[in-house]
């Protein structure tokens, strides 16, 4: 064998300028041969940091020496033992902060590229299967368990917690609100990081494990959550609807037109695909300057599509430095080269309006970072007399997301937090009704699809156990 | 495939099939559709989200009627942008790709209310009907006024004369009934000191908001139904935010039902008008009517 290389590979990307006047995937994915060099940088440690870096517990270096071996679909199906969606997870992950932040080739800033070799081989996998005219590949048994299992949203966190219900041996009925499934994944990730046929694929996986998903179902308003339970069709039940009411700066002028949420704003698109209006029937609208409020993962999203929709010039809004910026780096990298716009240190104050009630400019103030507040970060402070004037026309707030009260105020007896989010008692996302598991954003806050996914596995292991027990005592 | 649940048990691939279709006056139409699970949790104020097919728009109505033991719902719908008029090119056997509700919080039907005025204009009558139903059903008196442009577009006159113990016709024109807007005999009736409890106003932004200016004036509580634009209706994409006292709230999950006397409708009809240049292409979202 020869002597593997001591640098990491790089994601071939598309060029900067062409991809960002079209919604096709940026990251182009790595060729077999860039693959298996990175592969053979993999130490194979015997006490494997990156799989407890990693909160569904990929067993990552075994993948890996598939890869060496040239057996994508056998890597692909030994990530599938813990990660239903390594599709989606290859693509989205802050790997950085995970696996490969504990990699001990990190030490010396050259991790393996765990996430870019997980797409890799997912991407293999797929298309090998596609050539031989196969359709999804789950094991699909009759359920073992005659107990039922309600799960609430189509997310990361629902769809992983299917998964391994499953796989456990249980039925499983996945609620969807939306007309299509997949949650964030569906309207909130943009086409051009992650492609709505992969969503599809790994969507078309889980169900071939069995799993049944029916949308257009509000749970809460089109079922009863507590007649689901009570009724006894279901045994338990796991709540994954995410962080779906958007935050507002609560400044004036945020309801003129052409001041949207993220949410809206990334739905249009993303769901209702507007950037294909007219082929679509739903619009979206997008002037020439745009400022978007924010700076986390869903921000660096909202204004790269503006920049695709034909935003002259987008600039993200932060009221803190670089530094603190809550996106990943490669996201902040990426818009950064697609000509995005950062203005750092800069709070709106005030959006104004023309006559017909839509957006001119926004009113800014200059800030300087402070002593640390609570979160550890410096505290942005005003800087006196710094009041200025953006001329934008279109303003998208990106300042988070909280959790939405549709279905948590109409289930009988669980506990909320202060903030709304359902409250959990144990690592495995037990509520404070018995039978009832939650996880994902609505339990902690706006997090990443790989945490919602944790939480996921763990609810499916809680409730199996859960009923492994009741089983017992009877 | 994904299940689209509603018509049927958990298990089948259901789709939302148009049952009846009636032209009631120019581009106005009912429609009766099979949505079981829909049907069978539906309360007055109820609003539903349905999509014609994988290209189309979400577009939101009200449920005007629902049977629970048919499985049905009433929706009244006015073709006047792409996506109504898609719509209302099903016939009755064909299916919408997407039914989704009931959405809304219902309306609180007050039983200390014992004589209501009814004020309706264009489609409005539509989201109407399940209320005065409501009050009809709690012992309540209740006074119509039905309003439209021209006796033609006239629409649900027989079911609003069913519900109520008078009717009062006004059209621009004349046509029938008194010509004049509708906020004339309401006015007329305060000022000779009719007593009511409450008044509900449904139909166009503009007729909504002078009826509440005229309410307003003789400390009448108003109910009206606003009809934002949205997208998912479930409270996720604040599209459909509206001022109320000052404070912003989501149509789609905080209403569609207001206090009249608190609602910013200059704000509500400039926000209906964001995408009107668009219209031509695709219309974003009638919920209840539209001048």
């Amino acid at each position: 064998m020869t002597r593997a290389s001591k640098t990491r590979v790089e994601m071939p990307r598309r060029d900067p300028k062409e991809r960002g006047t079209d919604f096709k995937e940026v990251a182009l994915g790595l060729e077999p041969e860039l693959a298996i060099a990175e592969a053979e940088r993999c130490l194979n440690c015997r006490h494997k940091p990156c799989v407890s870096g990693c909160p569904v517990e990929v067993p990552i270096p075994e993948f890996i020496q598939l890869i060496l071996k040239g057996d994508f679909e056998a890597a692909d199906a030994k990530i599938k033992e813990k990660n239903s969606l390594p599709a989606v997870c290859g693509r989205v992950c802050p790997q950085e902060t995970q696996c490969e932040q504990v990699c001990v080739l990190a030490r010396r800033g050259q991790p393996i590229a765990i996430g870019m070799l997980e797409r890799f081989v997912a991407d293999q996998a797929s298309a090998a299967k596609k050539a031989r005219g196969e359709a999804a590949d789950g094991q699909q048994a009759k359920p073992k368990y005659k107990e039922r299992i309600a799960i609430i949203g189509s997310g990361p966190a629902g769809l992983t917690c299917a998964a391994d219900l499953a796989g456990y041996g249980y039925g499983v009925d996945i609620f969807e609100a939306l007309h299509d499934t997949g949650g964030v994944l569906r309207y909130g990730i943009p086409e051009f990081r992650l492609p709505k046929s992969i969503v599809d694929e790994e969507v078309e996986y889980v169900k071939s494990l069995g799993v049944n998903i029916f949308t257009n179902v509000a749970v809460g308003l089109t079922l009863d959550f507590n007649e689901m339970l009570s009724s006894g069709k279901y045994a338990a039940a796991f709540i994954g609807t995410g962080a779906g009411l958007p935050y507002f700066l609560n400044i004036p002028g945020e309801n003129l037109n052409g001041v949207y949420s993220a949410n809206e704003f990334l739905t249009r698109a993303n769901l209702m695909k507007a950037y294909l209006f007219p082929e679509y029937d739903t619009p979206i609208k997008v002037g020439r300057r745009v400022a978007v409020i924010g700076a986390g993962n869903v921000a660096m999203d909202a204004a790269r599509v503006a920049l695709r929709l034909g935003a002259e010039e987008v600039s993200i809004v932060y009221r803190r430095s670089r530094e603190e910026m809550p996106a990943r780096i490669e996201e902040i990298e990426n818009a950064e080269e697609e000509g995005i716009k950062l203005q750092l240190l800069t709070n709106p104050a005030r959006i104004l309006g023309d006559d017909r009630f839509c957006v001119r400019a926004m009113e800014c103030v200059r800030m300087q970072l402070g002593e640390p507040d609570s979160s550890g970060r410096r505290r942005p402070v005003e800087i006196p007399g710094s009041l200025f004037t953006m001329d934008v026309d279109t303003v998208i707030v990106a300042v988070g997301q909280g959790a939405n009260p549709m279905l948590t105020t109409r289930v009988d007896g669980l506990e909320l937090n202060k903030w709304g989010n359902i409250a959990t008692f144990d690592e495995c996302g037990a509520t404070s009704i018995p039978g009832v598991w939650a996880g994902g954003d609505i339990t902690t806050g706006a997090s990443t699809v790989i945490s919602a996914m944790g939480a996921g596995k763990r609810a499916a292991l809680g409730i199996h156990q859960w009923l492994t027990e009741k089983r017992e005592q009877a | 495939m994904v299940l689209a649940m509603g018509a049927a048990e958990v298990g089948g691939d259901v789709m939302f099939k148009v049952l009846e279709k009636d032209l009631l006056a120019e581009n106005i139409y009912r429609m009766v559709i099979e949505a079981p699970l829909v049907a069978a949790k539906a309360r007055a104020g109820n609003f539903v989200i349905v999509r014609v097919s994988e290209v189309g728009e979400r577009i939101p109505l009200t449920i005007s009627n629902s049977d629970a033991e048919r499985g049905t719902l009433t929706l009244i719908i006015q073709a006047v942008g792409k996506s109504t008029r898609d719509l209302v090119q099903l016939e009755s056997g064909d299916n919408l790709r997407d039914v989704l509700g009931p959405l809304g919080t219902a309306t609180e039907i007050n039983p200390d209310v014992k004589r209501v005025v009814a004020v309706m204009g264009g489609i409005g009558v539509a989201p109407m009907l399940p209320l005065l139903r409501a009050y009809r059903k709690a012992g309540a008196e209740i006074v119509s006024i039905l309003g439209a442009r021209s006796k033609e577009l006239l629409i649900l006159r027989d079911e609003v004369e069913d519900l109520s113990d008078e009717v009062i016709i006004m059209t621009d024109d004349g046509s029938d009934g008194e010509k004049g807007l509708v906020t004339d005999p309401l006015r007329r009736m305060l000022e000779q000191g009719e007593k009511f409890d409450l008044a509900i106003a449904i139909g166009p932004a503009r007729m909504m908001q002078a009826s509440c200016q005229v309410t307003k004036e003789f400390d009448l509580p108003t109910l009206v139904s606003l009809n934002s634009i949205m997208i998912d209706g479930t409270g996720m994409c604040g599209g459909c935010r509206v001022s109320i006292n000052g404070e912003t709230k989501f149509a789609c999950v905080d209403g569609p039902d207001f206090d009249g006397h608190a609602v910013d409708f200059n704000e509500l009809v400039l926000r209906q008008g964001y995408y009107r240049d668009q219209e031509e292409h695709a219309e974003t979202c009638q919920t209840f009517g539209r001048e």
